[in-house]
């Protein structure tokens, strides 16, 4: 009696969970798989099974540059919030010796959450704005002639509002790997005759891996379903996938929406595979 | 002083809570004729619905606080409002038929809700001023203007179902109505006189090599293919058979077309909502664009130059109405009459006139708007006074003009609407190509 309870605790355990799961994760998800197989006559669903939906968006060259797009983003995106994230997170855990301030300063990098989305976006147009602050800077001292105008409405500005947005995602995780690192090990490898560079290179990075493999993850998934950015930084000109599921739901295109967000699903599940086959995060956490 | 204590606070609060009362009892006498008896009739009616809520959905433009708080008084009864977009608007429509009881929604999207099952027909006898409604939307006629002649979904043209139970439209008058309308208007192209320096004149415009990069055209494929097919024709570009419900192969050159002016850099952006337009416009990121009439008066309560073009071509009209949900049923339904009753009994008119909209029954607005307030909405007149909206700001200074003029002359010059056409999933699939090229 006593051995059969012990056998069954963990499944008993892990039961509620596991039903969690099912219900709002993997039964939704099984949902949109079956719905992206189904028909659309204008104004409601038509159940079935036919390959239209996804035959539709194979062919069409408009959804594949719209995928190339917005790996394009994703690349950019993610380069810039390494670029900017670990210098940051390197400073904030080694130069800042006072565990109060640094409190202070990594609270200081939530900045950006505390106003919603879509007032950050707007608060953009009289910053970057053809009678923008800096257009009006540029003007006044005579650096240009004519207002800057790629500078809202634009790729730029799209990668610009996605950077402030989704760095912070970065940061965090690479500031947790370097606040775990032992100090001993770098005063070990400088006792070795190390130079600055090259504790950097041989125990920092290293050692960080599962830190910026975990923000890119974060920074990865949110810029592939990107698509209140790039609508509002990119003026409505610019294509993402999620727009274009948007834009499908919004003309209450279930089904070919459904297969959009399905090939977005593997697309991205692929692109996490990927970075973690480079670092064993479970290894080295 | 005295001690407040809880028991004094008490007593205070309730002799203060029975005088209040009391004169408020006082303030409305009981009907002459009947002292101690409650009224029969009708009044029987109106006190059982004083507990039915009714779930409204619809759009920011008439989802608006001051018209359900009027509402909720003059008639007892709770609402309960929500303000979506266009496109949720129509999807909770025809996906969540039970979230909602009415649906204040827009003409062209009857033929996407209708065939759903979702709305029951009105029945046209109970609705008291339905005879006073403007004829633009009872019988498609207005003094043999050109607007009779117009395309697209035309009002008249998804107003009636045969029979109560009809998923279909009927092709001429009936007993049984889809919405009852109560704003409409008359939408045309917007700039900013201070930046564009002359005046614009025919929608071709949108397409000038002068704007290039200056221009913005509205993202919802119903009413933005609309605004582009003005314009393509305009331009001479291309010619339709029907505007309003074009061809596959329509479609493809349309678009193709605003592909090429989309490469070329003409647009500066897209706009969905009713805001984005608004900021464009007083940012002076666009100059020239497709534009909503209060959002132009929201342009110019900031103090900036903004007219809406009365241009050549003509206009392209919209009109919202009242529908009815499935479920709803006895005191519910009756209550949900009483609303469309007095939603027609004028009030709501003139509240939404001074932003600009047009009223259903014209002839009962105006009992509720100054003479000033009237002459300047809907007959064109020179202001005699400031004209003020229902918030408070004001949109026009003394002697001011309204844009195009007099109801008869806009209205009666709308030369399209906006539509639901025969292709309109290949239409989105085309849109949505252009959007993303």
């Amino acid at each position: 009696m006593h051995s059969t309870w012990k056998s069954l605790k963990p499944y008993v355990l892990v039961t509620p969970q596991t039903l969690v799961l099912l219900m709002f994760l993997v039964f939704p998800i099984l949902m949109i798989g079956v719905v992206s197989f189904w028909q659309f006559n204008g104004y409601s669903m038509v159940p079935a099974f036919s390959f239209e939906n996804y035959k539709g968006i194979f062919t069409s060259e408009v959804s594949v540059r719209t995928y190339l797009n917005t790996f394009k983003y994703v690349f950019l995106v993610w380069c810039f919030c390494l670029a900017i994230a670990f210098p940051v997170a390197y400073f904030l855990a080694f130069h800042i010796k006072n565990d109060r301030l640094q409190i202070i300063l990594f609270l200081i990098c939530t900045v950006p959450f505390w106003t919603s989305n879509i007032i950050r976006m707007i608060s953009w147009i009289p910053v970057l704005g053809k009678e923008g602050l800096i257009n009006q800077f540029l003007l006044a001292t005579g650096l240009v002639q004519q207002p800057v105008e790629w500078l809202l409405y634009s790729d730029f500005a799209i990668v610009l509002g996605m950077v402030h947005l989704y760095n912070f995602f970065m940061i965090a995780p690479i500031f947790n790997s370097l606040m775990r690192i032992d100090r001993n090990l770098i005063t070990a490898a400088l006792d070795m005759g190390a130079s600055g560079f090259q504790v950097l290179k041989e125990v920092i990075l290293p050692l960080a891996a599962p830190g910026i493999a975990i923000g890119s993850i974060f920074v990865v998934t949110l810029v592939m379903g990107e698509y209140i950015t790039v609508r509002l930084m990119g003026g409505g000109q610019a294509a993402s996938v999620g727009k274009l599921i948007s834009t499908q739901i919004g003309s209450l295109q279930y089904p070919l929406a459904a297969a959009n967000a399905v090939i977005l699903l593997l697309v991205t599940l692929v692109l996490v595979m990927a970075i973690l086959r480079v670092v064993d995060i479970r290894k080295e956490l | 002083m005295t001690q407040w204590t809880r028991r004094h606070l008490l007593r205070t609060g309730l002799a203060a809570g029975a005088a209040l009362t009391a004169t408020q009892c006082a303030r409305n006498p009981a009907p002459v004729g009947t002292p101690n008896n409650p009224a029969p009739g009708p009044e029987v009616n109106t006190n059982q619905i004083k507990d039915v809520t009714l779930r409204f959905i619809g759009t920011g433009v008439s989802q608006i606080n001051e018209i359900r708080n009027k509402a909720q008084e003059d008639l007892g009864i709770k609402l309960d409002m929500r303000a979506l977009s266009t496109e949720e608007n129509n999807q909770i429509a025809i996906t969540q038929p039970n979230q909602y009881d009415v649906f204040d929604g827009e003409y062209f999207s009857l033929p996407l809700v209708v065939p759903s099952g979702n709305l029951q027909a009105i029945d046209v006898s109970k609705i008291r001023d339905f005879d006073k409604i403007v004829p633009i939307f009872t019988q498609n006629k207005f003094d043999g203007a050109p607007v009779e002649q117009a395309q697209g979904t035309f009002p008249y043209k998804v107003m009636y179902l045969p029979d109560q139970e009809s998923k279909e439209f009927a092709t001429e008058a009936t007993n049984w109505a889809t919405l009852i309308p109560f704003q409409y208007n008359a939408d045309t192209l917007g700039y900013r006189p201070d930046l564009v320096g002359r005046t614009i004149e025919s929608w071709a415009e949108l397409f000038d090599a002068e704007f290039q990069g200056k221009t913005s055209i509205l993202d919802i494929p119903s009413i933005g293919i609309m605004d582009a097919a003005m314009v393509v024709e305009a331009a001479k570009l291309m010619t339709f058979g029907d505007k309003g419900n074009m061809t596959r192969e329509e479609i493809d050159k349309i678009t193709d077309i605003l592909k090429e002016q989309k490469q070329n850099g003409q647009f500066r952006a897209f706009w969905k909502t009713f805001d984005e337009s608004v900021n464009l416009m007083s940012s002076g990121e666009v100059i020239l664009q497709s534009m909503w009439s209060p959002a132009v008066t929201a342009v110019k309560a900031k103090g900036i130059e903004c007219v809406y073009a009365p241009l050549k071509e003509g206009y392209r009209a919209w009109g919202g109405g009242i529908g009815l949900s499935k479920n709803l049923s006895g005191i519910e339904l009756d209550a949900a009459y009483e609303y469309i009753n007095w939603m027609l009994d004028g009030w709501v008119g003139a509240f939404l006139g001074r932003q600009g909209y047009y009223s259903a029954v014209p002839e009962n607005a105006k009992k509720f708007m100054s003479a000033p307030e009237w002459d300047f909405w809907y007959e064109g007149k020179p202001a005699s006074e400031d004209m003020v909206d229902p918030f408070g700001k004001t949109l026009e200074k003394q002697g001011a003009v309204r844009d195009g003029g007099s109801f008869a002359e806009r209205m009666g010059n709308v030369v399209v609407w906006n539509s639901t056409m025969d292709e309109q999933v290949y239409l989105v699939q085309k849109w949505n190509e252009f959007i993303a090229s």
